[in-house]
């Protein structure tokens, strides 16, 4: 909508920002089937917290059996009835369990939970907007992902078991109902459920895409955006190209489970008979899948990366360093991401020549990763560092994705993969940088906008205490699972005691189980530091973390349009914290230039050395200049 | 553009003109056609494996294709009657867009009888599934395009469309046109592919 045009966002503005007040809500519009951005926000984030308890006990379950496999826990029986027959868990109830946290913690927990929450939460509040584009179709989108939810956790209460084929779900094992009990009814429902899922997420991200072009705040360009909603936005380009695409893979599988199609299906031999089914191709399933597979992954991962740019440098109290190469660095990693899916192929057969194509666009993926961990490096360096809970967890991201990241470069090339494929080097390098980085991210939005949230602050202390026990779990437990890849422990195995080889990987596995039980238990503190902060947390100032950005410029009260009076304008980029000669170290975006003292109105950009360019050059180029001299490039 | 302009005040970059609504579309738009890039590149890369069964494309598609052009003219008639206020001609247009619409339905419906009496069944070859399966997604939208436009049809009843109010015959022209185009774009490739 135009906003030189007075009918959209003025008009819509005019509605809300007289009627609040004398308009009454029931519990049910204002709590339920709220329209308001900022409470489908918290809708998305509870729904998620929860999910993210049941996969975190769903993995403690195969931790257990992974940690003690020749032990007996009775308790169990009594809880899981026949799927674990004498305390011991049953085999392919184990499968299941793997499938369920996988499939949960991937879609449920770092997916909508993730980008649901933030993106609901900041996209209208950081640009100015009185609401969503479609308020209505983000309610919708909010209950059918509800719904999907409910469908999932219902899998988990029928007789034959839930999915067990893998959060991938590659046939035979999802194709065949007879294939194993999971395959059955668990996997209809998987299906069922995913497909709503999928809906769900493309009214979200159609929504969030239109609310950033078309509802900025005048004077918010793109290039003032903050980084949070660049991410937000890329994410969801990202679904609407990709999830449609899991959608067509999920139709061929419908057909090929129930009504005999051999779309995945070739020459089978199941249970003592040959099957009718004739001239399907696996690897095609793999091909649809990951397409989507590896742009989710970086669905799951943006978000994190945008909280981090932005709570790194609202913490630093610096401008976040290289804003365009940050926004760059994402666009690359959304473009490329569509075309790297081989490299989770490279052991099918795959023609070597194509392989080696994927290899090469694989690794030039990390480049843009590179550039963001630089970029996050160097907006610390020399920063003045606050250390919150929310800034810890950032960096806590910074780390994972930097050790899982380097992972990725080893499984990237293709000869090393024929080793390292389906072990558990894989299995440590996407919980390092997809699943804890991720999370890492989630939750330094939480304890960074709290406050916005709820008009409370959460306890430090127990934030701190939170981090550092998650932070040294997730490091016990899966740093040690790339030593076991190395050697050739594969994954999605019951148990390891049949193998001589593993034998020596006994203690290993009881070591991570019980971290994992730790890092599960540190949770706690969160869940109760969360809950408890709601009532007894200290009452937040409007502005907590003297930000720059929009959403605290809105009271916190809940109010239907955000901001009582006029929207917001904006006059400046996002990150002009600690300019030289200003009075405070943040200016917000609402502050105009001619309010600042004369030496101020200059564009942010960092003093210059003399020796340097006499016009004035943003920092990142000036480093890049100085590391290309530093490489003999260029002379100094 | 001046790397640091940006970043402070300066003119404010000219808006998106498009209507939020008609940019949705748009993007929704997009995702449907990614499923079909989807399917489409899923033949691609089954066909390359061989045991690819050829056969000759039901005559009904040409019908289909002649039906759904002319519907897109026919819809296209209507919306500028629209713009125009004339409620007669827009009705006309729109049942004649309707009926085209329905008969592309059925010749698709005819087309996949002609498949059955040649032995070419859902369950069989893969290039035989994939036809059902890809025509038939496209079925199902073109039938909510039907309801879409059957929806706007009983607007005009009430006087919801004319010059000032186009959003939603907009939409639904843009919706229609999309499906159109799509169609073109799948019998293509089928006739290229099979
Ligand atoms: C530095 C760039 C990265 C490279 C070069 C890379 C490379 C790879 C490769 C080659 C595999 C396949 C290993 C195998 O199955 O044999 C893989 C698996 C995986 N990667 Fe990455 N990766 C990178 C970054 C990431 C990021 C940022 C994420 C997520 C946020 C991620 C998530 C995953 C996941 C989830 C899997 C495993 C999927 C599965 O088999 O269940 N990777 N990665
Ligand atoms: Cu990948």
């Amino acid at each position: 909508m135009s906003h030189s045009n007075p009918s959209a966002s003025t008009a819509h503005g005019h509605d809300h920002g007289h009627d609040h007040g004398h308009h009454k809500e029931t519990f049910l519009t204002k709590y339920i089937f709220s329209q308001d951005h900022k409470m489908i926000g918290k809708q998305y984030l509870l729904t998620g917290m929860f999910m993210a308890v049941v996969a975190a006990l769903l993995s403690l379950l195969f931790r257990l059996q992974l940690g003690w496999p020749e032990d007996t826990f009775p308790w169990l029986e009594s809880i899981l009835g026949d799927w674990a027959k004498g305390g011991r868990l049953d085999p392919s109830f184990y499968l299941a369990l793997v499938t369920m946290h996988g499939t949960i913690m991937v879609f449920f927990v770092l997916t909508a939970g993730l980008s649901g929450t933030f993106s609901n939460l900041l996209i209208p509040l950081q640009i100015g907007a009185r609401d969503m584009a479609s308020p209505f179709l983000n309610m919708l989108s909010y209950w059918i992902f509800f719904l999907s939810t409910v469908i999932m956790l219902l899998s988990l209460f029928i007789e034959s078991g839930p999915a067990a084929a893998g959060w991938t779900i590659y046939p035979p094992l999802s194709a065949l109902p007879q294939a194993m009990p999971g395959s059955g009814l668990g996997m209809t429902l998987w299906l069922i459920s995913m497909t709503l899922f999928i809906a769900s997420s493309l009214m979200a991200a159609l929504n969030y895409i239109t609310t950033i072009l078309n509802l900025r705040t005048p004077g918010m360009t793109m290039t003032r955006m903050p980084l949070t909603v660049w991410s937000f936005f890329t994410t969801a380009i990202l679904g609407v190209l990709s999830f449609p695409v899991l959608l067509s893979a999920a139709v061929l599988l419908i057909f090929d489970r129930s009504f005999g199609t051999s779309f995945y299906l070739s020459e089978i031999f199941i249970a003592g008979e040959t099957l009718n089914r004739t001239g399907g191709s696996p690897i095609l399933f793999q091909h649809l899948f990951w397409f989507l597979g590896h742009p989710e992954v970086y669905i799951v991962l943006m978000p994190a990366l945008g909280i981090t740019s932005e709570v790194i440098a609202t913490n630093a109290r610096k401008p976040i360093f290289g804003y365009r190469a940050m926004v760059g660095s994402l666009l690359g990693i959304s473009f490329l991401s569509f075309i790297v899916w081989g490299h989770h192929m490279f052991v099918t057969g795959m023609n070597p020549f194509l392989g080696n194509v994927f290899m090469i666009l694989t690794l030039v993926i990390a480049v843009p990763s590179a550039v963001k961990t630089f970029n996050y490096l160097a907006t610390l360096w020399k920063g003045n560092i606050r250390f919150t809970p929310g800034m810890l967890f950032a960096i806590g991201l910074v780390s994972l994705f930097i050790s899982g990241g380097l992972t990725g470069i080893y499984l990237g090339n293709a000869a090393l993969d024929i080793n390292l494929h389906d072990t558990y080097f894989v299995v440590a390098h996407f919980h390092l940088v997809m699943g804890s980085a991720s999370l890492f991210g989630m939750l330094a939005g939480v304890y960074h906008w709290y406050p916005r949230m709820f008009g409370r602050m959460m306890n430090e202390k127990l934030g701190y205490l939170h981090f550092w026990l998650t932070f040294a779990a997730v490091y016990m437990v899966f740093f040690p699972m790339h030593f076991m890849g190395i050697d050739g422990v594969p994954r999605r195995y019951y148990n390891f005691t049949g193998f001589e080889y593993m034998a020596e990987w006994m203690d290993l596995n009881r070591f991570i189980s019980i971290s994992a039980i730790l890092g599960s238990a540190a949770q706690l503190i969160f869940i109760w530091n969360f809950f408890s902060s709601m009532r007894m947390g200290k009452k937040a100032p409007m502005n907590p973390w003297n930000s720059n950005t929009l959403e605290w410029t809105a009271p916190v009260e809940h109010l239907h349009g955000n901001w009582p009076g006029e929207i917001p304008h904006v006059h400046r980029w996002p990150y002009d914290y600690s300019r030289p000669g200003a009075s405070e170290d943040f200016i917000p975006q609402t502050v105009k230039d001619d309010d600042l003292p004369e030496e101020l109105r200059k564009p942010s950009v960092q003093p210059v050395p003399h020796h340097a360019e006499k016009e004035a050059v943003p920092t990142e180029t000036l480093l890049f200049s100085r590391l290309l001299q530093a490489l003999g490039f260029r002379k100094a | 553009m001046d790397a640091t302009l940006s970043r402070t005040t300066g003119p404010v970059r000219k808006k998106n003109k498009l209507h939020a609504k008609e940019f949705l579309l748009w993007a929704f738009l997009v995702s449907v056609f990614m499923i079909f890039a989807g399917l489409t590149s899923a033949v691609i890369v089954r066909r390359a494996d061989g045991n690819w069964l050829e056969y000759v494309l039901p005559s009904a598609f040409w019908w289909s294709t002649a039906f759904v052009l002319l519907s897109s003219i026919s819809l296209q008639w209507s919306l500028v009657q629209a713009r125009r206020d004339e409620l007669g001609k827009l009705k006309l247009g729109l049942v004649l867009t309707l009926f085209l619409g329905l008969l592309f339905l059925f010749s698709q419906w005819v087309a996949f009888q002609q498949m059955v009496s040649v032995g070419l069944y859902l369950v069989g070859n893969p290039s035989t599934s994939f036809l059902y399966v890809i025509t038939g997604l496209h079925g199902l939208h073109m039938l909510s395009a039907v309801v879409v436009l059957f929806v706007i049809f009983a607007q005009v009843f009430q006087y919801k469309v004319h010059s000032k109010n186009m959003l939603s015959i907009r939409l639904g022209t843009l919706y229609w046109h999309f499906l159109g185009v799509l169609w073109i774009y799948l019998y293509v490739f089928f006739q290229l592919i099979f």
